[in-house]
């Protein structure tokens, strides 16, 4: 396993060193929640309605950026080769790379999740589930999001490609989540919304790897 | 395919060393190995098998519609270097990424003696050095060295020993981008050293390298192959070690 801890050090010292780690998406994230209520207008009871909603929304879209850069700047300067004739499978290489990208982007923005919320009107008690989702929903986020970037590899305009493929998938765990926190702002049992959340991450985290790895040598081919 | 005499020197030395646990012995004497056995969460990840000589048969590569070369035959045993020629575009890079297993080749097979998954053993016995060095110009030559040795299955002393050997020393503190061509393809050979593998797959090595790098290149592929390695090196000019010649598209 030592290699994988060696490859989950340099994917989040190349996250932080370039790309400045997690402050492009809180960033942009803050930007999101700062502009929507301004579009959305001034009544704090309109805005409080869909709080959590914007919240997560803007979640998912700040865990698209910094996406394209993934794989391709391993393939484009030839460590994905490296990586491929490694020891581990490739397939455990790119789940690797997916955690790291969940611990550089996801889970700060998990953290920011809750005061974005908060400022735009949801009830401070909701903090900690908004909190959870965020945790869960990132990881799928970043799962699904690493193989958007896999499948468009090599391509012109890869990070265009990048949302259209994963725009769709995550549809899914944006109804899950925003079900969650509607319900739980109700006073509504919500427990089984945060199952389905939780069982749709699994699945990417267990099952993108396999797509991942062969876009992957797909690519290289 | 023009293929030169085949002669078969002795490559047992390299086997016996890299059979169990004394895998390091070929740059690094005295050092302590990793321990073998089973380490990973996978069958085979960690089972360690040692190839002793590369065989390709009725091999034919295409590239869209394009075919480089085809019904390409030849064998590399322990302890042989093979200089891969051909005119540009003839498929030496291709030949050389088939072999590591990173490109499908339309027809033929590969196998490892001694190896019979090949998967495993790419994983774990083959080098490839090619244009494309993998090094990041944003970190340190330090950060990269270290990050590529240990990857490929070296450890600290080793990555240590092989920026000495190839005189790395003042240069591991600067960003990779600052490197000269020479420097970057001396740091990028470094893992070939840090992480004895018998099987080097080397793309143009001696290119970018200056006249007396090349000689000590050279030593360095002689004590691989003296030590029961192989090359299998994709060269326009003459590789500076004793090797069977092999053109491609002759």
């Amino acid at each position: 396993m030592r290699p994988l801890g060696v490859l989950l050090g340099r994917e989040l010292a190349l996250a932080w060193g370039r790309g400045g780690g997690p402050l492009p998406a809180l960033t942009f994230y803050a930007g999101m929640t700062t502009l929507l209520p301004l579009a959305a207008g001034p009544e704090p009871e309109r805005l409080a309605a869909v709080a959590t909603a914007m919240a997560w929304v803007a979640l998912a879209l700040a865990s698209l950026l910094s996406l394209d850069r993934l794989f391709e700047r391993d393939f484009e300067d030839g460590a994905l080769d490296l990586l491929v004739l490694g020891e581990p499978p490739l397939e455990l290489v790119c789940a690797v790379k997916c955690l790291a990208q969940w611990l550089s982007t996801g889970l700060p923005l998990a953290f920011a999740a809750p005061v974005a919320a908060i400022a735009l009107g949801a009830s401070p008690a909701l903090a900690p589930l908004i909190l959870l989702c965020a945790l869960i929903g990132g990881l799928a986020f970043a799962f699904v999001g690493g193989l958007g970037a896999a499948l468009a590899l090599g391509s012109r305009r890869g990070g265009l490609l990048i949302a259209v493929i994963v725009l769709p998938l995550f549809a899914p765990p944006v109804i899950f989540g925003g079900g969650v926190l509607d319900a739980a702002g109700a006073g509504l049992p919500w427990t089984s919304g945060l199952a389905l959340l939780a069982a749709w991450t699994a699945a990417a985290a267990s099952l993108s790897p396999l797509a991942m790895a062969a876009a992957c040598r797909n690519a290289l081919d | 395919m023009a293929e030169g005499t085949h002669s078969v020197p002795p490559g047992a030395a390299y086997i016996r060393a890299r059979a169990c646990g004394a895998d390091r012995r070929l740059h690094t004497p005295g050092r302590l190995a990793r321990p073998c056995g089973r380490r990973g969460l996978f069958a085979g990840w960690g089972t360690r098998r040692v190839i002793s000589g590369l065989e390709i048969d009725d091999l034919a590569i295409r590239r869209g519609e394009r075919t480089l070369f085809e019904g390409l035959n030849f064998s590399l045993a322990a302890g042989e270097a093979v200089a891969l020629t051909g005119r540009n575009g003839a498929g030496k890079t291709s030949l050389l990424r088939a072999v590591a297993g990173l490109l499908r080749p339309a027809a033929g097979e590969i196998r490892f003696t001694g190896a019979p998954d090949a998967a495993e053993a790419r994983a774990r016995e083959v080098h490839l050095l090619g244009h494309l060095d993998g090094l990041k110009g944003g970190r340190t030559a330090r950060e990269e060295l270290r990050f590529q040795s240990l990857w490929a299955g070296g450890d600290e002393a080793s990555a240590g020993e092989a920026a000495a050997r190839l005189d790395l020393g003042r240069l591991l503190d600067l960003e990779v981008r600052k490197l000269s061509a020479g420097q970057r393809r001396r740091l990028a050979l470094a893992r070939l050293l840090a992480a004895p593998r018998p099987l080097w797959l080397l793309d143009e090595p001696l290119s970018p390298l200056d006249a007396v790098w090349r000689v000590r290149l050279g030593a360095i592929m002689a004590d691989h192959v003296a030590g029961g390695g192989m090359i299998l090196a994709a060269v326009h000019d003459p590789l500076p070690i004793p090797a069977r010649a092999l053109e491609l598209g002759a």
